[in-house]
């Protein structure tokens, strides 16, 4: 750990603010880096449960059960989570739940790693199979924006919605340690 | 410990125990779990799963997370809570005092042909919870003890697993409903939500 404290990226803080602003009680999450500002953040937020987990599937049901008691809630996974989701999406068309998660990119850009190529290339479709919308962010400033208006197709008209995050906001992931 | 004769009659089982949990919130596995719930008498504070195997202790975690207030119950069957176990773990970082788990165990994959599950092959899913810091996790032999489980639960003081050995009978089919945003609609609507 580097002791001088590093800015997150604006783009990261922006979806923060717009979960904060919008009333989310609870994140659910299996880590990632490009996850990791909004991750802190819901920790050092008492009004938020951050709720880490073992499966990405195990979110769906738990942002479900927030909103059957009253709660919004988000889902925060990588694309290799997606796969592990998808019978579990069924819960979502059965009783039309209202469902945001953000997805992290991987194996799309400039990816060292093969493994992660299989369930990148096909996150999205795996996501709009299972009736899930996808919106996409490719670019920083348009970050917010589209997280906003993935916000208020959930909790506003109920809709299931994905977004993916795309790897390039990420950037190469540095692979050799000094 | 683990090695309780299977004696207890499911049915009546959660029927005496739903009957000590006036106003909790009770959400059930696929399955048995769910038509032993309904037999004992179907309650809007009902939610019942009829498939995403695996969820009930994850989806009873976000409504526990959602209403500290209220007491939150699984009624779950060993089949569907070894589907979901990492979620014992979740639950473990959580520590939700209002939430009690109720595992319904008869060592068998009931729905599918009565296969025996990892319950009659070794696992022992009060030291999983255990291991998973669940401290409040115990074995279940005798129907009297349903006021053991619903004392915890009505108290709402900390995170409850028990693991109930019930006989491998299967009582006649008694369906829920099985229109989930009905079911969802009226769950909601019992905790004073509007539709939006």
């Amino acid at each position: 750990m580097s002791s001088t404290a590093v800015q997150p990226p604006q783009w990261q803080q922006e979806i923060f603010k717009v979960l904060k602003e919008g009333g989310v009680h609870q994140i659910a999450y299996v880590p990632d880096a490009g996850h990791s500002h909004v991750i802190r953040s819901a920790i050092a937020d008492p009004e938020i449960q951050d709720v880490v987990l073992t499966t990405e599937e195990e979110g769906v049901a738990l942002v479900s059960g927030a909103w059957l008691g009253g709660q919004r809630a988000v889902l925060l996974m990588q694309s290799s989570g997606v796969g592990n989701c998808v019978n579990m999406f069924s819960l979502l068309q059965s009783c039309r739940f209202p469902f945001l998660t953000l997805v992290t990119m991987r194996g799309e850009y400039a990816e060292f790693n093969p493994w992660q190529g299989p369930m990148g290339k096909n996150t999205q479709g795996a996501l709009e199979l299972m009736g899930i919308t996808v919106m996409r962010a490719d670019d920083p400033e348009n970050v917010g924006e589209i997280v906003s208006a993935a916000y208020d197709a959930v909790f506003q008209a109920g809709e299931q919605v994905a977004v993916l995050l795309s790897q390039s906001l990420i950037g190469r992931k540095k692979w050799e340690r000094n | 410990m683990s090695k309780l004769d299977h004696t207890i009659d499911r049915r009546e089982f959660v029927a005496k125990l739903i009957a000590q949990l006036p106003d909790a919130l009770i959400v059930t596995g696929l399955g048995s779990a769910s038509y032993d719930v309904f037999a004992a008498g179907d309650r809007p504070e009902n939610f019942y799963l009829w498939g995403a195997m695996g969820g009930s202790t994850s989806l009873a975690l976000g409504l526990a997370l959602a209403q500290p207030n209220r007491s939150v119950v699984v009624i779950t069957g060993d089949g569907e809570q070894l589907m979901g176990i990492g979620s014992l773990a979740s639950v473990g970082a959580k520590q939700p005092a209002n939430l009690t788990i109720v595992v319904l165990n008869n060592g068998h994959f009931g729905e599918t042909g009565m296969q025996q599950s990892h319950c009659s092959l070794g696992t022992d899913l009060v030291a999983v919870a255990k291991g998973c810091s669940i401290e409040d996790a115990f074995h279940v032999g005798d129907i009297a003890d349903t006021a053991k489980i619903a004392e915890r639960a009505n108290a709402r003081a900390g995170t409850v697993f028990a693991q109930v050995a019930i006989t491998a009978e299967e009582p006649p089919r008694a369906l829920p409903p099985r229109d989930g945003v009905y079911v969802k609609n009226r769950f909601r609507e019992a905790l004073g939500f509007k539709p939006f």
